[in-house]
């Protein structure tokens, strides 16, 4: 057997053992799982994403010179509220972190669940803001107040946001009951906490950007 | 895997907490009562990612190879689109029907 297959097999077997490769392989420079660090991967390329859309919201903004300031105190409250229970959330994802590490699973699964209830009533408020300004004409491509890409820029970035927020409830959901079952370990909620605390900064840019830099004066 | 994460003591996590609040309520209050700075509305937004990173996704905890592999290549790709500020003052300043 030549070196190289002998290497395949002593890797092939350590895998087999549950040993990863250890004494075979070498060490991973970040000291973390490979699934942690492609959540982190992840995370960067969203925030890059988001990036993005928020500079091409500023593009259309400063070279348009009938930029509506649309949102009235209460929205701006309401956006204060949002925050509130976002960071929130990011809380107690963290309790569910520490309770699934200290192997209490009904302890886990509770924040776990307190925390997708949260990102729930975010996403009520969020909805009762969009048919707010709905209701007042705010079209795609069109608004009674001027320029007429205020829509696109509101709607695309506060939705690409809110779909993050749905999608972190259905995977903190999923995540939360399989823990519970024993099918998945702590890691796995500690991974989810950290696209959920990515989606709670992302909010911290879109609120000061978006609301407040367009509040009715 | 990192377990200093959420075993580590949770007295700066509760400080963290108040600490974004309390800046997202002075963001808000600066906003009424000053009117909106954009530069100030972003420094501390700035601060509160900062604090969520570090304290919250535990980046601070982990190898320095992480957080060298992470924020260095991020920055440099959101400091490289603010390219388009020039092509955005074109078009406020020197579009044919700019006064």
């Amino acid at each position: 057997m030549s070196q190289a297959e002998l290497a395949i097999e002593s890797v092939a077997e350590a895998h087999s053992t549950g040993a990863h490769g250890a004494g075979v392989m070498e060490e991973s420079p970040f000291a973390i799982p490979s699934s942690k660090l492609v959540m982190w991967l992840f995370i960067i390329s969203d925030a890059c994403t988001f990036g993005a859309m928020l500079f091409a919201y500023g593009y259309l903004r400063n070279s348009a010179a009938d930029w509506p300031q649309v949102f009235e105190r209460a929205s701006i409250w309401n956006s204060l509220l949002m925050t509130f229970i976002l960071v929130s959330t990011s809380l107690t994802i963290l309790f569910a972190v520490k309770a699934a590490q200290s192997e209490d699973r009904a302890g886990a699964f509770r924040w776990t669940m307190i925390t997708a209830a949260g990102g729930i009533l975010f996403i009520l408020l969020h909805i009762r803001e969009w048919l707010s300004l709905i209701g007042q004409g705010a079209r795609l491509f069109q608004n009674p107040w001027g320029a007429p890409m205020f829509g696109a820029a509101f709607f695309s970035i506060t939705g690409l946001h809110m779909a993050h927020v749905v999608g972190g409830v259905i995977a903190l959901t999923v995540v939360g009951l399989s823990y519970r079952a024993g099918r998945y370990a702590a890691r796995h909620i500690e991974i989810w906490a950290l696209y959920w605390h990515f989606v709670d900064l992302v909010w911290m840019f879109v609120v000061p950007l978006v609301y407040l830099l367009n509040m009715k004066r | 895997m990192s377990q200093t994460s959420a075993s580590g003591n949770m007295t700066s996590t509760y400080f963290v907490y108040g600490a974004i609040l309390l800046i997202a309520i002075v963001q808000v209050i600066a906003a009424m009562a000053m009117g909106p700075s954009l530069w100030r509305m972003l420094l501390l937004a700035i601060i509160q990612a900062y604090l969520a990173v570090m304290f919250f996704m535990h980046l601070r905890d982990e190898k320095p190879t992480l957080r060298l592999a992470l924020i260095p290549g991020t920055l440099f790709v959101l400091v490289m689109m603010n390219m388009i500020w020039a092509d955005s003052f074109r078009l406020a300043v020197m579009k044919p029907f700019a006064k």
